[in-house]
Protein backbone atom coordinates (compact mmCIF):
# COMPACT_ATOMS: atom_id res chain seq x y z
CA UNK A 1 0.00 0.00 0.00
CA UNK A 2 1.27 3.70 -0.64
CA UNK A 3 1.54 5.72 2.12
CA UNK A 4 0.89 9.04 1.51
CA UNK A 5 3.25 10.43 3.85
CA UNK A 6 6.22 8.71 2.82
CA UNK A 7 4.99 10.25 -0.66
CA UNK A 8 4.80 13.62 0.39
CA UNK A 9 8.39 13.33 1.99
CA UNK A 10 10.06 12.32 -1.03
CA UNK A 11 8.25 15.16 -2.70
CA UNK A 12 9.50 17.14 -0.62
CA UNK A 13 12.98 15.69 -0.92
CA UNK A 14 12.82 16.37 -4.47
CA UNK A 15 11.75 19.78 -4.40
CA UNK A 16 14.60 21.03 -1.49
CA UNK A 17 17.35 19.09 -4.09
CA UNK A 18 15.94 21.50 -6.90
CA UNK A 19 16.15 24.56 -5.01
CA UNK A 20 19.98 23.01 -3.61
CA UNK A 21 21.09 22.76 -7.23
CA UNK A 22 19.78 26.22 -7.77
CA UNK A 23 21.46 27.74 -4.67
CA UNK A 24 24.65 25.88 -4.19
CA UNK A 25 26.22 26.70 -7.85
CA UNK A 26 25.60 30.92 -6.78
CA UNK A 27 27.08 30.34 -3.51
CA UNK A 28 29.84 28.57 -4.97
CA UNK A 29 30.79 31.22 -7.91
CA UNK A 30 30.65 34.19 -4.96
CA UNK A 31 32.63 31.65 -2.53
CA UNK A 32 35.68 31.44 -5.34
CA UNK A 33 35.59 34.87 -6.28
CA UNK A 34 35.58 36.36 -3.02
CA UNK A 35 38.42 33.66 -1.76
CA UNK A 36 40.74 34.71 -4.98
CA UNK A 37 39.54 38.41 -5.35
CA UNK A 38 39.90 39.29 -2.19
CA UNK A 39 43.56 39.22 -1.25
CA UNK A 40 43.87 41.97 -4.58
CA UNK A 41 41.67 44.70 -2.78
CA UNK A 42 43.97 47.33 -1.83
CA UNK A 43 43.63 51.08 -2.03
CA UNK A 44 46.48 50.80 -5.00
CA UNK A 45 44.00 48.80 -7.07
CA UNK A 46 40.68 50.79 -6.94
CA UNK A 47 42.69 54.00 -7.42
CA UNK A 48 45.46 53.29 -9.60
CA UNK A 49 45.24 53.24 -13.57
CA UNK A 50 46.28 49.68 -15.24
CA UNK A 51 50.70 49.32 -16.03
CA UNK A 52 52.78 47.12 -17.66
CA UNK A 53 49.61 45.92 -20.77
CA UNK A 54 47.65 45.48 -17.82
CA UNK A 55 49.28 43.11 -15.68
CA UNK A 56 49.86 45.78 -13.03
CA UNK A 57 48.70 48.25 -11.09
CA UNK A 58 44.59 49.17 -10.48
CA UNK A 59 41.61 48.93 -12.75
CA UNK A 60 40.35 52.60 -11.63
CA UNK A 61 39.96 53.98 -15.55
CA UNK A 62 37.33 50.60 -15.75
CA UNK A 63 35.28 51.52 -12.36
CA UNK A 64 34.80 55.23 -13.61
CA UNK A 65 34.26 54.26 -16.81
CA UNK A 66 31.24 51.38 -15.59
CA UNK A 67 29.82 53.97 -13.31
CA UNK A 68 29.78 56.85 -16.46
CA UNK A 69 27.96 54.41 -19.12
CA UNK A 70 25.57 53.26 -16.07
CA UNK A 71 24.87 56.75 -15.16
CA UNK A 72 24.47 57.73 -18.51
CA UNK A 73 22.09 54.74 -19.69
CA UNK A 74 19.77 55.28 -16.67
CA UNK A 75 19.91 59.33 -17.69
CA UNK A 76 18.28 58.17 -21.01
CA UNK A 77 16.34 55.16 -20.17
CA UNK A 78 14.56 56.42 -16.61
CA UNK A 79 12.64 59.16 -18.21
CA UNK A 80 11.53 57.28 -21.46
CA UNK A 81 10.81 54.03 -19.88
CA UNK A 82 8.99 56.06 -17.10
CA UNK A 83 6.79 58.20 -19.65
CA UNK A 84 5.82 55.13 -21.75
CA UNK A 85 4.72 53.02 -18.76
CA UNK A 86 2.34 55.75 -17.70
CA UNK A 87 1.09 56.44 -21.33
CA UNK A 88 0.46 52.46 -21.48
CA UNK A 89 -0.79 51.68 -18.42
CA UNK A 90 -2.93 54.64 -17.82
CA UNK A 91 -3.77 56.06 -21.06
CA UNK A 92 -3.74 53.55 -24.10
CA UNK A 93 -6.89 51.91 -24.97
CA UNK A 94 -6.50 48.69 -24.54
CA UNK A 95 -6.89 47.48 -28.37
CA UNK A 96 -4.76 45.51 -30.38
CA UNK A 97 -2.07 48.27 -31.43
CA UNK A 98 -1.51 48.32 -27.46
CA UNK A 99 -1.57 44.55 -27.30
CA UNK A 100 1.42 44.32 -29.73
CA UNK A 101 3.12 46.91 -28.10
CA UNK A 102 3.57 45.71 -24.72
CA UNK A 103 3.89 42.19 -26.44
CA UNK A 104 6.75 43.58 -28.31
CA UNK A 105 8.45 45.11 -25.17
CA UNK A 106 8.20 42.38 -23.13
CA UNK A 107 9.71 40.49 -26.30
CA UNK A 108 12.44 43.21 -26.27
CA UNK A 109 13.67 42.21 -23.03
CA UNK A 110 14.18 38.49 -24.26
CA UNK A 111 16.80 39.48 -27.11
CA UNK A 112 20.64 38.59 -26.69
CA UNK A 113 22.70 41.35 -25.50
CA UNK A 114 24.91 41.00 -28.35
CA UNK A 115 22.23 41.93 -30.96
CA UNK A 116 21.79 45.27 -29.03
CA UNK A 117 25.53 45.95 -29.55
CA UNK A 118 25.39 45.23 -33.15
CA UNK A 119 21.73 47.84 -33.15
CA UNK A 120 24.31 50.28 -31.01
CA UNK A 121 27.27 50.09 -33.55
CA UNK A 122 24.75 50.63 -36.82
CA UNK A 123 22.92 53.29 -35.16
CA UNK A 124 24.51 55.08 -32.90
CA UNK A 125 28.55 54.42 -33.61
CA UNK A 126 28.09 54.28 -37.22
CA UNK A 127 24.81 56.19 -39.01
CA UNK A 128 24.55 59.10 -36.32
CA UNK A 129 28.24 59.22 -36.22
CA UNK A 130 28.88 59.38 -32.54
CA UNK A 131 32.02 56.97 -33.26
CA UNK A 132 33.15 54.49 -30.24
CA UNK A 133 32.27 56.64 -27.33
CA UNK A 134 30.63 57.12 -23.87
CA UNK A 135 27.18 58.49 -25.51
CA UNK A 136 27.08 55.43 -27.89
CA UNK A 137 28.04 52.89 -25.33
CA UNK A 138 25.23 55.00 -22.73
CA UNK A 139 22.24 54.97 -25.53
CA UNK A 140 23.00 51.11 -26.67
CA UNK A 141 22.69 50.12 -22.38
CA UNK A 142 20.21 52.26 -22.23
CA UNK A 143 17.94 50.54 -25.26
CA UNK A 144 18.59 47.11 -23.26
CA UNK A 145 17.40 47.89 -20.05
CA UNK A 146 14.16 50.31 -21.09
CA UNK A 147 12.00 46.86 -21.38
CA UNK A 148 12.91 46.45 -17.97
CA UNK A 149 12.03 49.43 -16.58
CA UNK A 150 9.16 49.81 -18.89
CA UNK A 151 7.71 46.40 -17.63
CA UNK A 152 8.34 46.93 -14.15
CA UNK A 153 6.64 50.34 -13.87
CA UNK A 154 4.02 49.46 -16.01
CA UNK A 155 3.35 46.84 -12.78
CA UNK A 156 4.10 49.23 -10.12
CA UNK A 157 1.60 51.67 -11.72
CA UNK A 158 -0.71 49.43 -12.47
CA UNK A 159 -0.96 47.79 -9.11
CA UNK A 160 -1.61 51.05 -7.20
CA UNK A 161 -5.63 50.09 -6.11
CA UNK A 162 -8.77 51.46 -8.70
CA UNK A 163 -9.89 53.07 -6.23
CA UNK A 164 -7.76 55.75 -5.16
CA UNK A 165 -8.00 56.40 -8.81
CA UNK A 166 -11.85 56.92 -8.50
CA UNK A 167 -11.76 58.92 -5.20
CA UNK A 168 -9.06 61.38 -6.74
CA UNK A 169 -11.29 61.65 -9.92
CA UNK A 170 -14.83 61.91 -8.01
CA UNK A 171 -13.32 64.94 -5.71
CA UNK A 172 -12.87 66.91 -9.33
CA UNK A 173 -9.18 66.25 -9.76
CA UNK A 174 -8.06 65.77 -13.24
CA UNK A 175 -6.36 62.72 -14.87
CA UNK A 176 -3.10 64.08 -14.86
CA UNK A 177 -3.48 65.26 -11.00
CA UNK A 178 -4.68 62.02 -9.87
CA UNK A 179 -1.39 60.33 -11.86
CA UNK A 180 0.95 62.44 -10.68
CA UNK A 181 -0.38 62.73 -6.83
CA UNK A 182 -2.29 59.22 -5.84
CA UNK A 183 -1.09 56.93 -8.84
CA UNK A 184 3.08 58.09 -9.28
CA UNK A 185 3.81 58.45 -5.48
CA UNK A 186 2.10 54.89 -4.14
CA UNK A 187 4.11 53.77 -7.59
CA UNK A 188 7.60 54.87 -6.87
CA UNK A 189 9.24 52.04 -5.32
CA UNK A 190 7.94 49.38 -7.75
CA UNK A 191 9.95 51.85 -10.24
CA UNK A 192 13.01 51.94 -8.79
CA UNK A 193 13.38 48.71 -7.83
CA UNK A 194 13.43 47.68 -11.94
CA UNK A 195 15.67 51.07 -12.78
CA UNK A 196 18.23 49.48 -10.16
CA UNK A 197 17.68 45.62 -11.42
CA UNK A 198 18.56 47.52 -15.04
CA UNK A 199 21.01 49.01 -13.79
CA UNK A 200 22.91 46.14 -12.33
CA UNK A 201 21.94 44.25 -15.74
CA UNK A 202 23.88 47.36 -17.77
CA UNK A 203 27.22 47.77 -15.59
CA UNK A 204 27.54 43.54 -15.98
CA UNK A 205 27.15 43.17 -19.58
CA UNK A 206 29.60 43.49 -22.19
CA UNK A 207 28.23 42.55 -25.70
CA UNK A 208 26.37 45.72 -25.86
CA UNK A 209 29.67 48.15 -25.22
CA UNK A 210 31.84 46.01 -27.18
CA UNK A 211 31.87 47.54 -30.23
CA UNK A 212 30.02 50.67 -29.25
CA UNK A 213 32.57 52.14 -26.29
CA UNK A 214 34.99 49.94 -24.53
CA UNK A 215 38.46 50.52 -25.19
CA UNK A 216 40.92 47.69 -24.41
CA UNK A 217 43.77 49.74 -22.92
CA UNK A 218 43.11 53.31 -22.31
CA UNK A 219 45.11 54.07 -19.07
CA UNK A 220 43.47 57.31 -18.91
CA UNK A 221 39.88 58.78 -18.00
CA UNK A 222 37.56 59.49 -20.30
CA UNK A 223 37.88 63.46 -21.75
CA UNK A 224 34.06 63.83 -22.34
CA UNK A 225 31.19 61.61 -23.68
CA UNK A 226 32.25 61.46 -26.98
CA UNK A 227 35.79 59.77 -25.47
CA UNK A 228 36.13 56.22 -25.40
CA UNK A 229 36.21 54.26 -22.06
CA UNK A 230 37.37 51.34 -20.26
CA UNK A 231 34.46 49.20 -18.32
CA UNK A 232 34.89 46.53 -16.34
CA UNK A 233 33.10 43.52 -17.47
CA UNK A 234 34.88 43.73 -20.88
CA UNK A 235 37.83 44.47 -19.05
CA UNK A 236 37.84 41.07 -17.36
CA UNK A 237 36.89 39.78 -21.06
CA UNK A 238 40.47 41.26 -22.14
CA UNK A 239 42.57 40.29 -18.97
CA UNK A 240 41.22 36.92 -18.99
CA UNK A 241 41.14 36.02 -22.59
CA UNK A 242 43.36 38.42 -24.76
CA UNK A 243 46.67 39.30 -22.28
CA UNK A 244 48.87 36.10 -21.83
CA UNK A 245 50.68 36.24 -18.19
CA UNK A 246 47.83 38.44 -16.01
CA UNK A 247 48.31 37.80 -12.66
CA UNK A 248 45.07 35.73 -11.45
CA UNK A 249 44.61 37.43 -8.42
CA UNK A 250 43.95 40.67 -10.80
CA UNK A 251 41.31 38.93 -12.61
CA UNK A 252 39.61 37.80 -9.64
CA UNK A 253 40.17 41.01 -8.03
CA UNK A 254 38.57 42.61 -11.01
CA UNK A 255 35.60 40.21 -11.03
CA UNK A 256 35.15 40.58 -7.23
CA UNK A 257 34.56 44.48 -7.82
CA UNK A 258 31.83 43.88 -10.79
CA UNK A 259 29.93 41.55 -8.77
CA UNK A 260 29.97 43.79 -5.65
CA UNK A 261 29.51 46.86 -7.61
CA UNK A 262 26.13 44.91 -9.60
CA UNK A 263 25.11 43.25 -5.72
CA UNK A 264 25.17 46.28 -4.00
CA UNK A 265 22.63 47.27 -6.56
CA UNK A 266 20.45 44.78 -5.97
CA UNK A 267 20.64 44.75 -2.37
CA UNK A 268 19.79 48.67 -2.31
CA UNK A 269 16.97 47.44 -4.75
CA UNK A 270 15.51 44.80 -1.78
CA UNK A 271 16.06 47.05 0.89
CA UNK A 272 13.88 49.94 -0.81
CA UNK A 273 11.25 47.59 -1.48
CA UNK A 274 11.67 46.11 1.64
CA UNK A 275 10.84 49.62 3.24
CA UNK A 276 7.58 50.95 1.05
CA UNK A 277 6.46 47.26 1.49
CA UNK A 278 6.28 48.18 5.14
CA UNK A 279 4.59 51.55 4.82
CA UNK A 280 1.69 50.00 2.76
CA UNK A 281 -1.46 50.04 4.25
CA UNK A 282 -3.84 48.82 1.73
CA UNK B 1 -36.38 73.38 -7.67
CA UNK B 2 -35.30 70.49 -9.86
CA UNK B 3 -31.60 69.74 -9.36
CA UNK B 4 -31.37 66.86 -11.73
CA UNK B 5 -33.65 65.95 -15.07
CA UNK B 6 -33.28 62.71 -16.43
CA UNK B 7 -34.96 62.12 -19.74
CA UNK B 8 -34.85 58.46 -21.45
CA UNK B 9 -31.45 57.23 -20.25
CA UNK B 10 -30.44 54.14 -21.21
CA UNK B 11 -26.98 52.34 -20.05
CA UNK B 12 -24.97 49.50 -21.33
CA UNK B 13 -22.12 47.93 -20.52
CA UNK B 14 -21.02 45.77 -23.76
CA UNK B 15 -24.07 44.07 -24.40
CA UNK B 16 -25.49 44.45 -20.60
CA UNK B 17 -28.47 46.46 -20.95
CA UNK B 18 -27.91 48.16 -17.04
CA UNK B 19 -30.57 51.08 -16.93
CA UNK B 20 -33.71 51.07 -19.48
CA UNK B 21 -35.36 54.30 -20.15
CA UNK B 22 -35.20 56.03 -17.16
CA UNK B 23 -37.06 58.98 -16.79
CA UNK B 24 -37.38 61.14 -13.11
CA UNK B 25 -36.52 64.39 -11.61
CA UNK B 26 -34.25 64.49 -8.27
CA UNK B 27 -35.47 67.98 -6.28
CA UNK B 28 -32.60 70.27 -4.60
CA UNK B 29 -32.21 69.74 -0.99
CA UNK B 30 -33.90 66.23 -1.17
CA UNK B 31 -32.76 62.84 0.51
CA UNK B 32 -33.36 61.03 -2.51
CA UNK B 33 -32.93 57.18 -1.29
CA UNK B 34 -32.43 54.48 -3.80
CA UNK B 35 -33.65 50.71 -3.26
CA UNK B 36 -33.41 47.41 -5.27
CA UNK B 37 -31.96 44.17 -5.30
CA UNK B 38 -28.73 43.67 -6.36
CA UNK B 39 -27.35 44.23 -10.16
CA UNK B 40 -30.92 46.35 -10.10
CA UNK B 41 -29.14 49.17 -11.69
CA UNK B 42 -28.82 51.39 -8.88
CA UNK B 43 -24.94 51.92 -8.35
CA UNK B 44 -24.93 52.39 -12.18
CA UNK B 45 -27.74 55.26 -11.64
CA UNK B 46 -25.25 56.61 -9.35
CA UNK B 47 -22.47 56.58 -11.43
CA UNK B 48 -23.71 58.55 -14.04
CA UNK B 49 -24.80 61.60 -12.05
CA UNK B 50 -20.80 62.23 -11.75
CA UNK B 51 -19.75 60.29 -15.24
CA UNK B 52 -17.82 58.16 -13.66
CA UNK B 53 -19.06 55.64 -15.54
CA UNK B 54 -16.80 57.29 -18.10
CA UNK B 55 -14.04 55.67 -16.73
CA UNK B 56 -15.43 51.98 -17.71
CA UNK B 57 -14.32 51.61 -21.44
CA UNK B 58 -17.43 49.60 -22.14
CA UNK B 59 -20.26 52.31 -21.16
CA UNK B 60 -22.43 53.46 -23.11
CA UNK B 61 -25.18 55.76 -23.18
CA UNK B 62 -28.26 57.65 -24.34
CA UNK B 63 -30.46 60.10 -23.40
CA UNK B 64 -29.70 63.00 -21.27
CA UNK B 65 -28.95 63.95 -17.65
CA UNK B 66 -29.37 67.59 -16.70
CA UNK B 67 -27.81 69.36 -14.16
CA UNK B 68 -29.91 72.29 -13.79
CA UNK B 69 -30.82 72.16 -17.30
CA UNK B 70 -27.67 71.81 -18.53
CA UNK B 71 -26.65 68.69 -19.81
CA UNK B 72 -23.55 66.93 -18.06
CA UNK B 73 -21.94 66.29 -20.74
CA UNK B 74 -21.22 69.35 -21.65
CA UNK B 75 -19.92 70.49 -18.37
CA UNK B 76 -16.28 70.09 -17.74
CA UNK B 77 -15.83 66.71 -16.01
CA UNK B 78 -13.73 68.32 -13.67
CA UNK B 79 -16.30 70.84 -12.57
CA UNK B 80 -19.19 68.22 -12.89
CA UNK B 81 -17.16 66.27 -10.35
CA UNK B 82 -16.32 69.25 -7.87
CA UNK B 83 -20.26 70.16 -7.94
CA UNK B 84 -21.04 66.44 -7.53
CA UNK B 85 -19.28 65.35 -4.56
CA UNK B 86 -19.89 60.74 -3.58
CA UNK B 87 -19.01 59.18 -0.67
CA UNK B 88 -18.63 55.32 -1.88
CA UNK B 89 -19.64 51.95 -0.56
CA UNK B 90 -16.22 51.53 1.60
CA UNK B 91 -14.58 53.71 3.40
CA UNK B 92 -11.73 54.45 0.79
CA UNK B 93 -9.04 57.05 2.81
CA UNK B 94 -6.05 58.15 0.27
CA UNK B 95 -2.50 56.98 1.54
CA UNK B 96 -2.33 60.15 3.30
CA UNK B 97 -2.54 62.03 6.59
CA UNK B 98 -6.12 62.95 7.98
CA UNK B 99 -5.05 66.19 7.18
CA UNK B 100 -4.44 65.63 3.54
CA UNK B 101 -7.34 63.57 2.49
CA UNK B 102 -9.45 66.50 3.64
CA UNK B 103 -7.04 68.94 1.90
CA UNK B 104 -6.78 66.98 -1.57
CA UNK B 105 -9.84 68.20 -3.50
CA UNK B 106 -9.06 71.85 -2.17
CA UNK B 107 -5.28 71.28 -3.34
CA UNK B 108 -6.60 69.93 -6.66
CA UNK B 109 -8.58 72.81 -7.42
CA UNK B 110 -5.37 75.44 -6.97
CA UNK B 111 -6.05 76.43 -3.07
CA UNK B 112 -2.36 75.96 -1.47
CA UNK B 113 -2.39 79.34 1.16
CA UNK B 114 -2.03 76.93 4.69
CA UNK B 115 -4.38 79.35 6.69
CA UNK B 116 -7.15 78.66 4.20
CA UNK B 117 -6.76 74.86 3.87
CA UNK B 118 -6.84 74.50 7.26
CA UNK B 119 -9.88 76.46 8.02
CA UNK B 120 -11.80 74.69 4.88
CA UNK B 121 -10.26 71.37 6.64
CA UNK B 122 -11.61 72.30 9.67
CA UNK B 123 -15.23 73.20 9.08
CA UNK B 124 -15.69 70.27 6.69
CA UNK B 125 -14.60 67.98 9.48
CA UNK B 126 -17.18 69.88 11.84
CA UNK B 127 -19.76 69.08 9.11
CA UNK B 128 -19.17 65.51 8.88
CA UNK B 129 -19.05 65.41 13.35
CA UNK B 130 -15.44 64.62 13.14
CA UNK B 131 -13.69 67.20 14.22
CA UNK B 132 -13.59 66.76 18.20
CA UNK B 133 -12.47 63.15 18.01
CA UNK B 134 -9.92 64.01 15.21
CA UNK B 135 -8.25 67.70 15.85
CA UNK B 136 -5.13 66.21 17.57
CA UNK B 137 -3.96 63.73 15.33
CA UNK B 138 -4.46 65.55 11.75
CA UNK B 139 -1.17 64.52 10.73
CA UNK B 140 -1.65 61.09 11.38
CA UNK B 141 -2.46 58.42 8.93
CA UNK B 142 -6.54 58.32 7.70
CA UNK B 143 -5.58 54.28 8.01
CA UNK B 144 -5.50 55.05 12.29
CA UNK B 145 -8.89 56.11 12.33
CA UNK B 146 -11.57 53.71 12.74
CA UNK B 147 -14.15 51.54 9.82
CA UNK B 148 -16.96 54.90 10.93
CA UNK B 149 -14.37 57.61 11.38
CA UNK B 150 -12.97 56.54 8.22
CA UNK B 151 -16.39 56.97 6.05
CA UNK B 152 -16.92 59.96 8.14
CA UNK B 153 -13.44 61.11 6.92
CA UNK B 154 -14.57 60.67 3.17
CA UNK B 155 -17.80 62.60 4.21
CA UNK B 156 -15.62 65.52 5.46
CA UNK B 157 -13.03 64.95 1.98
CA UNK B 158 -16.44 65.29 -0.11
CA UNK B 159 -17.86 68.37 1.52
CA UNK B 160 -13.99 70.17 1.50
CA UNK B 161 -14.77 70.88 -2.30
CA UNK B 162 -18.09 72.42 -1.89
CA UNK B 163 -20.29 70.25 -3.69
CA UNK B 164 -23.64 70.97 -4.52
CA UNK B 165 -25.16 67.22 -4.37
CA UNK B 166 -23.78 64.42 -3.00
CA UNK B 167 -24.01 60.75 -3.98
CA UNK B 168 -23.64 58.47 -1.36
CA UNK B 169 -23.16 55.03 -2.59
CA UNK B 170 -24.14 52.07 0.27
CA UNK B 171 -22.06 54.08 2.34
CA UNK B 172 -22.91 52.09 5.70
CA UNK B 173 -22.40 48.89 4.42
CA UNK B 174 -19.45 48.03 6.35
CA UNK B 175 -20.36 49.93 9.22
CA UNK B 176 -21.71 48.98 12.77
CA UNK B 177 -24.90 50.35 13.52
CA UNK B 178 -24.05 53.15 15.90
CA UNK B 179 -21.31 54.62 13.11
CA UNK B 180 -24.60 53.91 10.95
CA UNK B 181 -26.79 56.08 12.99
CA UNK B 182 -23.88 58.85 13.35
CA UNK B 183 -23.59 58.78 9.22
CA UNK B 184 -27.31 59.05 8.85
CA UNK B 185 -27.39 62.07 11.38
CA UNK B 186 -24.73 63.43 9.11
CA UNK B 187 -27.03 62.70 5.93
CA UNK B 188 -30.23 64.41 7.67
CA UNK B 189 -28.09 67.79 8.77
CA UNK B 190 -26.46 67.91 5.46
CA UNK B 191 -29.90 67.86 3.85
CA UNK B 192 -30.15 71.65 4.54
CA UNK B 193 -27.12 72.56 2.31
CA UNK B 194 -26.92 70.21 -0.36
CA UNK B 195 -29.26 67.07 -2.26
CA UNK B 196 -28.56 64.07 -1.94
CA UNK B 197 -28.86 60.60 -3.10
CA UNK B 198 -28.38 57.40 -1.28
CA UNK B 199 -28.07 54.16 -2.64
CA UNK B 200 -28.58 51.91 -0.36
CA UNK B 201 -29.43 47.85 0.44
CA UNK B 202 -31.22 48.74 3.81
CA UNK B 203 -34.84 49.04 3.20
CA UNK B 204 -35.18 50.50 6.65
CA UNK B 205 -32.18 53.04 6.00
CA UNK B 206 -34.21 54.70 3.13
CA UNK B 207 -37.47 54.91 5.33
CA UNK B 208 -35.19 56.38 7.90
CA UNK B 209 -33.62 58.88 5.91
CA UNK B 210 -35.31 59.28 2.86
CA UNK B 211 -37.63 61.81 1.47
CA UNK B 212 -38.59 60.02 -1.37
CA UNK B 213 -37.84 56.77 -2.50
CA UNK B 214 -36.95 55.37 -6.12
CA UNK B 215 -37.19 51.67 -6.78
CA UNK B 216 -34.88 49.69 -9.12
CA UNK B 217 -36.13 46.35 -10.62
CA UNK B 218 -33.26 45.05 -13.32
CA UNK B 219 -32.50 48.16 -14.49
CA UNK B 220 -35.97 49.66 -14.63
CA UNK B 221 -37.45 52.88 -12.40
CA UNK B 222 -40.40 51.20 -11.07
CA UNK B 223 -41.77 53.36 -8.77
CA UNK B 224 -40.98 56.59 -7.26
CA UNK B 225 -42.55 58.42 -4.47
CA UNK B 226 -42.71 59.98 -1.25
CA UNK B 227 -41.21 57.81 1.26
CA UNK B 228 -44.02 57.04 3.30
CA UNK B 229 -46.28 56.41 0.62
CA UNK B 230 -43.60 53.80 -1.00
CA UNK B 231 -43.54 52.55 2.25
CA UNK B 232 -47.31 52.32 3.06
CA UNK B 233 -49.20 52.34 -0.03
CA UNK B 234 -46.85 51.34 -2.96
CA UNK B 235 -48.16 51.17 -6.73
CA UNK B 236 -46.76 48.35 -8.05
CA UNK B 237 -46.85 45.10 -6.50
CA UNK B 238 -43.45 44.38 -6.99
CA UNK B 239 -42.27 47.50 -4.90
CA UNK B 240 -44.69 46.36 -2.07
CA UNK B 241 -42.88 42.38 -2.58
CA UNK B 242 -39.32 44.27 -2.31
CA UNK B 243 -39.96 46.35 1.05
CA UNK B 244 -41.65 43.38 2.50
CA UNK B 245 -38.70 41.29 2.13
CA UNK B 246 -40.44 38.77 -0.09
CA UNK B 247 -37.09 38.90 -2.60
CA UNK B 248 -33.77 41.02 -3.24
Amino acid sequence: MRNPYRTQRVAFFFLLLATLLIVIPVGLIVVVIIQKGLPAINWQFLSDMPRQGMRAGGIFPAIVGTLYLVSGAILFALPIGLLAAIYLSEYAKDNLLTRIIKLAIVNLAGVPSVVYGLFGLALFVVFLKFGASILAGSLTLGIMILPVIITTSREALESVPQSFREVSLSLGASKWQTIRHIVLPNAIPGILTGTILGLGRAAGETAPILFTVAAFYLPRLPKSIFDQAMALPYHLYVISTQVPNVDEKIRYGTAFVLLTLVLFMNLVAIIIRYKFRKKKKW
Amino acid sequence: MVKFEIHDLNIWFDSTHALKQVNMEIQSNEILSVIGPSNSGKTTFLRTLNRLNDLNTSFKMTGAVELEREDIKRIDVEVLRRKIGMVFALPLPLPLSIFENVAYGIRMHGENKKKVLEDKVEEALQQAYLWEEVKDRLDESAFKLSGGQQQRLCIARTLAVGPEVILFDEPCSGLDPISTAKVEDAMIKLKQKYTIVLVTNNVKQAARVGDRTAFFLSGELIELDKTDKIFTTPQDKRTDGYIRGKFG
